[in-house]
């Protein structure tokens, strides 16, 4: 199939790429501005995944319990093991009580206290209260809203729309070339200001909690514009993956007061986290899980330990859990009243991503050189708010607020500012991927190559990490890259072409997973969710620092100039006990 | 767990180029604890890569992949082989809907439908600083409701719908119910005029289907009867 040239041209003040929580956020804030924006999102919105978030959204409203945004603060700089920036951390925990607020009186139904205000329960690492939750369907009911209110605000959703290209020449953002995927052909978006809300990409990972969607597309783009990825090293694994599926099981679970047990019947956090038990941070437990696993105390020895609820009672679990109890009744025949749930980490959150300021403009070097028109918020960026761990419930915060702050910006810019012109020839990139993957002579399927990688990911940049065997992952996904070059695919039609779909997400994954394998290879402490068995302990003198990687024609090149922003005053670095 | 080896009619159409839908055949070989979506991934991914279906999440929150096997509308994720006798699976899109490809409808007028019933909460009240008080017993009432997942399966299923496309059907029905049933919620009355008329609520006649596929068994039904009586309560 020929794609010579744009089926259509969009001029537009705003475009947001992506419509989860982040991006659907900030399109709202713009269309409240009065501005025209235009959401672009390979699936329908509400299939978004922060849909599938359960546990809650942090916020100290403290409605159950004492609770400050200072100790807020407190517990996230601790939680991110010292590498969050604390300035973004103060603005975010100050931010979250008006952020829920807003949410509320947008209709986000909440569960309620008993004097009618808006809930909240336990969290890992979260020293209070202060997940504001309904029931384990957060997530699914905070995006529901906020579709619901971008429609009542007229924003323009172009639903399956697959971003193929971003038009950036000298460092300015001029707009976005999308695939059609519903009917085929390119088409141009030419705008003023762009964000990338794209979410997060555990996909490269072969146990993760993520959607099929979560492949990171932006993260890929952005590295063949020439710009750089952020602590990319960083990924979060789940205490609680569904085993085998790798399916999240609330954390939630656990703020209800569920255990964890080996084959020894033994809450075995106890040996780990002896104050928090189950409720450390997820970093830690999934550590502490995998080291069990690894000792040969997963259930029958195999590679699985146990979440339990039987204690909490059916009618809590059914008002509380539903959505776990049905999980694990529907996937695995467990009847979680009666029985424990087999459980695993999985690859969950990416504390990496695009490099973006406090208002989340995306920055091109460690200095903090704006990138023009630019924004990026939620899971593909890093602001970085989580550091070197998340806690559970931040996330849909981080999504919500820096999409809100990040739409206030845009707006403004797009009101000060004229349209930039296109490059020349704007299709030729986006032309060029597809005409290899179909026109191709190659004889690779994309998906053994997927698999490959997933397996190898998770094999060697997993849980525990050592030098010697990501060399060697190294060397896959460099051998990988040059076979994805071979790939063409079956789908050549312009209808609903998912074999297209997953073969440009495959080439995404391929590229963003090398910066991953690098960083962490160069990272030679164990921080956060960034554990390496040859380095085991933190090292502040020399890694208070954040990681930029770009990829040049030589390979990787990676910048560690970028310090990490520390209030020495009030939150020096310290020991990180639970 | 071991392999085995399936029977899988795909109902595969091309707008393009195929005159009609027709049934293909496959016989993958799939872990016998599949679902039907791993069943689907398993042909695309290792046997006809033009074969074209919706699915994201895989945990029965997105709402993506809900589509009709062996007759019943299912959300292919969470459903495993074994919910069906034997080892056969005829698997084709939500009926009801226009075919774009394969297992993959138009979903457009759904959700445009879904706007009609202005799904957002209407305020004539002043906003607090903090927020509005609920209380739990008044949470209670919507607690089911905002379950769904629009994921489609029940508008699709539902007979009042295929003869007459102008329905509104049980999704935005439910929708409706939503914001009406919200004790924060000032706009029941515009809401109940939007549809208090033949292609809305009253186009339900009470059959079921709705709440028998619905994957995440929410008492659709019950909520739209308790609509037709503040229908016409509000009539009265």
């Amino acid at each position: 199939m020929k794609v010579d040239e744009a089926k259509k041209y969009h001029k537009i003040d705003a475009v947001v790429v992506g419509a989860g929580l982040a991006g659907m956020r900030a399109a709202l804030e713009i269309a409240k501005n009065g501005r025209q924006v235009a959401v672009l999102s390979k699936v329908y919105p509400t299939r978004s995944h922060s849909g599938a978030a359960q546990g809650g959204i942090a916020a100290a409203l403290a409605n159950t319990s004492e609770d400050s945004p200072e100790l807020h603060m407190f517990d996230s700089v601790k939680g991110s093991d010292y590498l969050a920036d604390q300035d973004v951390i103060e603005l975010f925990v100050h931010e979250a009580i008006k952020t829920v607020y807003d949410l509320e009186h947008m209709g986000v139904p909440f569960s309620r206290t008993e004097d009618g205000r808006i809930n909240q329960r336990p969290f890992g690492g979260h020293s209070a209260p202060r997940a504001c939750f309904s029931a384990d369907v957060t997530g699914h009911v905070l995006l529901h809203t906020l579709y619901e209110q971008c429609v009542k605000h007229h924003v323009h959703f172009y639903s399956e729309f697959q971003v193929f290209s971003l038009l950036i020449d000298n460092d300015i953002s001029r707009g976005v070339v999308a695939w059609d995927v519903r009917n085929g052909g390119l088409h141009i978006f030419h705008a003023k200001a762009v964000m990338l809300a794209t979410g997060g990409y555990g996909r490269a990972f072969k146990i993760t909690s993520n959607a099929h969607a979560n492949t990171g597309d932006a993260l890929g783009l952005i590295l063949e514009c020439g710009l750089p990825l952020e602590d990319m090293e960083f990924v979060q694994f789940h205490p609680t993956g569904l085993y085998k599926h790798g399916i999240l099981l609330s954390e939630a679970a656990r703020g209800e007061g569920a255990y964890i047990i080996n084959n020894q019947g033994e809450r075995f956090m106890k040996n780990y986290a002896p104050t928090k038990m189950e409720l450390g941070p997820r970093d830690l437990v999934s550590r502490s899980e995998q080291t069990e696993i690894n000792e040969g105390r997963g259930i029958d020895g195999k590679d699985y330990v146990y979440l339990d609820l039987r204690h909490i009672g059916k009618q809590r679990i059914m008002e509380r859990l539903p959505q776990v109890y049905d999980l694990a009744l529907n996937y695995l025949n467990v009847d979680a009243i009666t029985q424990a749930i087999p459980i695993q980490p999985t690859a969950h959150y990416s504390m990496g991503g695009i490099p973006a300021n406090i208002h989340t403009e995306v920055i091109k070097d460690a200095k903090g050189t704006v990138v023009k028109g630019l924004y990026s918020a939620g899971e593909a960026a890093c602001h970085s708010l989580h550091g070197a761990n998340r806690l559970g419930t931040n996330s849909l915060q981080d999504a919500v607020t820096f999409g809100r702050i990040g739409g206030a910006y845009m707006s403004e810019f797009v009101k000060a500012n004229g349209y930039e012109n296109l490059p020349a020839n704007p299709l030729d990139s986006a032309q060029a991927k597809i005409s290899a993957l179909m026109d191709g002579k190659g004889k690779e399927r994309y998906s053994p190559i997927r698999e490959e990688l997933q397996a190898s990911m998770s094999k060697y940049a997993g849980v525990f990490r050592c030098e010697e065997e990501m060399l060697k992952l190294k060397k896959i996904v460099k051998e990988l890259q040059g076979r994805f070059k071979e790939v063409t695919i079956d789908d050549k039609g312009p209808a609903y072409n998912l074999d297209l779909q997953e073969a440009f997400e495959l080439g995404n994954l391929l590229s963003f997973s090398e910066t991953i394998v690098e960083g962490a290879l160069a990272r030679k402490e164990s921080r956060g969710a960034h554990y390496r068995n040859d380095y085991p302990t933190r090292d502040d003198k020399n890694w208070l620092k954040h990681t930029l990687a770009w990829k040049t024609a030589e390979g990787v090149k990676l910048d560690h100039s970028k310090d990490v922003v520390i209030f020495m005053d009030r939150y020096p670095p310290q020991e990180r006990k639970y | 767990m071991a392999k085995v080896k399936i029977k899988v009619k795909v109902l595969r159409y091309n707008p393009e180029s195929d005159p009609k839908p027709y049934w293909k055949s496959y016989e993958p070989e799939v872990e016998d604890d599949s679902t039907i979506l791993d069943i689907l991934n398993t042909i695309h991914w290792n046997i006809d890569g033009t074969l074209s279906y919706r699915r994201s999440c895989r945990s029965a929150i997105c709402g993506s992949c809900a589509m009709k096997v062996n007759g019943r509308n299912i959300l292919a994720c969470e459903t495993s082989m074994h919910q069906f006798k034997g080892d056969k699976f005829r698997i084709e899109p939500l009926p009801g809907f226009k075919i774009i490809k394969d297992l993959v409808v138009d979903l457009d007028e759904f959700f445009a439908k879904l706007e009609r019933i202005r799904p957002y909460l209407i305020l004539n009240k002043s906003i607090p600083d903090k927020e509005f008080y609920q209380s739990p017993e008044d949470f209670e009432q919507i607690v089911e409701v905002i379950n769904c997942i629009l994921c489609g399966a029940c508008t699709s299923s539902c007979p009042s719908l295929w003869g007459n496309e102008n329905y509104l059907g049980p999704a935005a029905l439910l929708k409706a119910y939503r914001f009406i049933a919200d004790s924060r919620d000032d706009g029941a009355d515009e809401r109940v005029d939007i549809i208090n008329d033949r292609n809305g609520i009253w186009r339900c006649h009470t059959i079921f289907n709705c709440m028998e596929a619905c994957p995440k068994d929410i008492k659709i039904t019950e909520y739209l009867s308790r609509l037709k009586v503040k229908a016409t309560e509000n009539s009265i």
